[in-house]
């Protein structure tokens, strides 16, 4: 029987011995994930469920990122409760200073893999797609089961085969990719599905740029963005990954719910404009607002391959008099590496605000949040309404290379008017 | 899990968690501090409305976003015991699912709903308005064994086998 590659992932992690799209099945997981907002949430209903030892420690994260450094006492107890609870049951937690934005970390760190279901406390989960693994986002409740159980309920997806045809135009990144497939299916299109990201086009992106484009899955509805594994995730992963892999892909003759196709050389960059994902145009069709701050920054677009773009723009200029600029290194790592390769002096050099790693101002949390009547470009994945703030703020969602260019322009513009 | 209630209406296709419950307030971790914050970035005239047994009937993908699940626990300390929706998001749905919520897709109910409206939700496929039946989409078996159980917690605390040391009796 045919099958899709995320319906080998689950059954291989599955209580059954066939499943077809709709099943309701239990999935073991490889690997269970919460951060200082999901996780203290959980852990009331551990207590509530009477349970005194996680399934396996070796299989749970914990990661303070959302709000870190602490804003105030309240968000400050969310972290000593995430820390306190790791050390009681001894599991890995990566606290202030010695991690970073938990999608893009727990890449780094080697904890994903082809092939490994991933459960997290997170939405964004699905950004584990990019190495070929079934990473979902699930809600509080869901995490303190699957530390109880080490495992979730899941309805088996059908998958959405998204096929990217020839390697990116210039100023074309895998933000634009996302983006495009968002402009064709809109916010609910990928309901019960995963979108599988094959073709030239896929092989032609970096890890970041994966990272990106999988990490945007759930804003189409989706379980999660999965990239097949390759010789890049098998570069990428050589002294890095935890546990054995091997690479599956989807069978030739495995059913899809439908195709897409998408020529990355006949793109241009793209704008999620307010407030919804799905409300993409051309950048040069896009309207030339105001921008009074730009954000680079995100669990979806923090990495080395962002901070180069963006440094590359704004190296020997200045931040426009108008705007605010900040950028978010994901993880200490890609901050260390950034410092190293001279792209943060050249940023502050420029007048832009590096901040350490956070998720910060991305959901209103703190570091650079909103006030009423504002425009911002940024590389974050969500723009709906009061997401970085004030309600009457407007995000524009791009890619690194547009969000540098605001800052330099003042305005929503195409990079190559500043280049 | 069949429950009765009185109707409040929620317009509008694409509702985000994050106007539902702003993520400026995820740093509180009790339902009963939450619930003052529900609806607070879409309309929080809504949440002086709520009473025991308010069933929400919301339009298409509803939930969209953030995995927060102060949405559904707010809601839930608010009075909510259902949603009838043309469609869910999917994290939202399992999570309204989880906490024992009876949530179900049935468009027709949403056109025949105004607030206020008395509606029965039987998660089995079916919702009644002011006593006109529409077929739901059925639930499937396993989320019907999860209702019954009232909710993930207690199927999760069901499958616990407690090892005899850890007896509270003992454990002192």
């Amino acid at each position: 029987m045919s099958r899709t590659l995320a319906e080998k992932i689950l059954l291989a992690h599955a209580d059954a011995d066939d499943l077809r799209p709709g099943d309701i099945v239990q999935v073991r997981c490889d690997l269970v994930l919460a951060n200082d907002v999901s996780g203290p949430v959980a852990f009331r209903a551990l207590e509530r469920m009477g349970v005194r030892r996680v399934f396996d420690p070796a299989r749970v994260v914990m990661v303070a990122d959302h709000f870190v450094p602490a804003k105030d006492a309240r968000s400050a107890e969310l972290q000593a409760r995430l820390q306190r609870w790791s050390e009681e049951h001894g599991v890995v937690f990566y606290g202030q200073g010695r991690g970073g934005i938990e999608h893009t970390l727990l890449c780094e760190e080697g904890w994903i893999t082809p092939g490994a279901v991933v459960a997290g406390g997170d939405s964004h989960t699905c950004t584990y797609g990019a190495l070929a693994a079934f990473g979902t986002g699930l809600g509080s409740t869901d995490i303190a089961s699957c530390l109880a159980l080490g495992s979730f309920w899941q309805a088996v997806p059908e998958t959405i085969l998204v096929e990217l045809a020839s390697a990116p135009a210039a100023w074309v990144t895998g933000k634009d990719v996302i983006l495009a497939v968002l402009e064709q299916i809109g916010v609910g299109g990928g309901t019960n599905a995963v979108l599988e990201f094959v073709g030239p086009g896929a092989a032609a992106l970096s890890i970041d740029e994966r990272l990106a484009v999988a990490n945007m899955a759930v804003e189409a509805g989706s379980e999660t963005g999965i990239f097949p594994a390759d010789a890049a995730v098998a570069a990428y992963l050589e002294g890095r990954a935890r546990r054995p892999w091997t690479a599956e892909r989807s069978d030739p003759g495995a059913a899809f719910r439908r195709r897409l196709r998408i020529d990355l050389a006949a793109l241009e960059p793209l704008v999620a404009l307010p407030h919804l994902p799905e409300n993409v145009v051309p950048v040069s069709s896009a309207p030339r607002v105001r921008v009074d701050q730009v954000y680079i920054g995100n669990c979806a677009n923090g990495t080395l391959t962002d901070l180069r773009q963006a440094a590359s723009v704004l190296r020997g200029r200045r931040v426009h008099p108008r705007t605010r600029a900040i950028v978010v290194p994901a993880t200490q790592a890609i901050w260390r590496q950034a410092t190293a390769e001279g792209l943060l002096d050249a940023l502050v050099e420029a007048g832009v605000l590096v901040s350490t790693p956070t998720c910060g101002a991305c959901f209103g949390g703190s570091n650079g949040v909103l006030a009423a009547g504002e425009n911002a470009v940024t590389t974050t994945n969500r723009n709906f309404r009061g997401r970085m703030g004030s309600p009457d703020a407007g995000v524009f969602l791009a890619n690194a290379w547009v969000a540098a260019a605001a800052a330099v322009a003042g305005e929503l513009v195409h990079p190559q008017e500043v280049a | 899990m069949r429950i009765e209630g009185v109707a409040l209406r929620v317009r509008g296709d694409n509702v985000d968690t994050d106007v539902m419950y702003p993520g400026r307030y995820l740093d509180i971790e009790d339902p009963v501090e939450m619930a003052p914050h529900l609806f607070e970035g879409f309309d929080s005239t809504l949440r002086d409305r709520l009473v025991e047994g308010t069933i929400l009937v919301v339009d298409e993908n509803f939930g969209i976003g953030s995995s927060r699940e102060h949405v559904p626990l707010a809601m839930r300390a608010s009075g909510v015991r259902g949603l009838v929706g043309r469609s869910f998001a999917r994290i939202f749905f399992r999570n309204c699912a989880n906490l024992g919520l009876a949530i179900v897709r049935c468009p027709d109910a949403v056109d025949a709903t105004a607030d206020g409206a008395a509606v029965v939700v039987d998660t089995e496929g079916w919702v009644e308005v002011d006593g006109a039946r529409f077929a739901a989409a059925p639930t499937p078996p396993f989320l019907l064994e999860l209702g019954d159980a009232g909710g993930l917690v207690e199927w999760t605390a069901s499958r616990l086998v407690r090892p005899p040391a850890d007896d509270d009796r003992g454990a002192s």
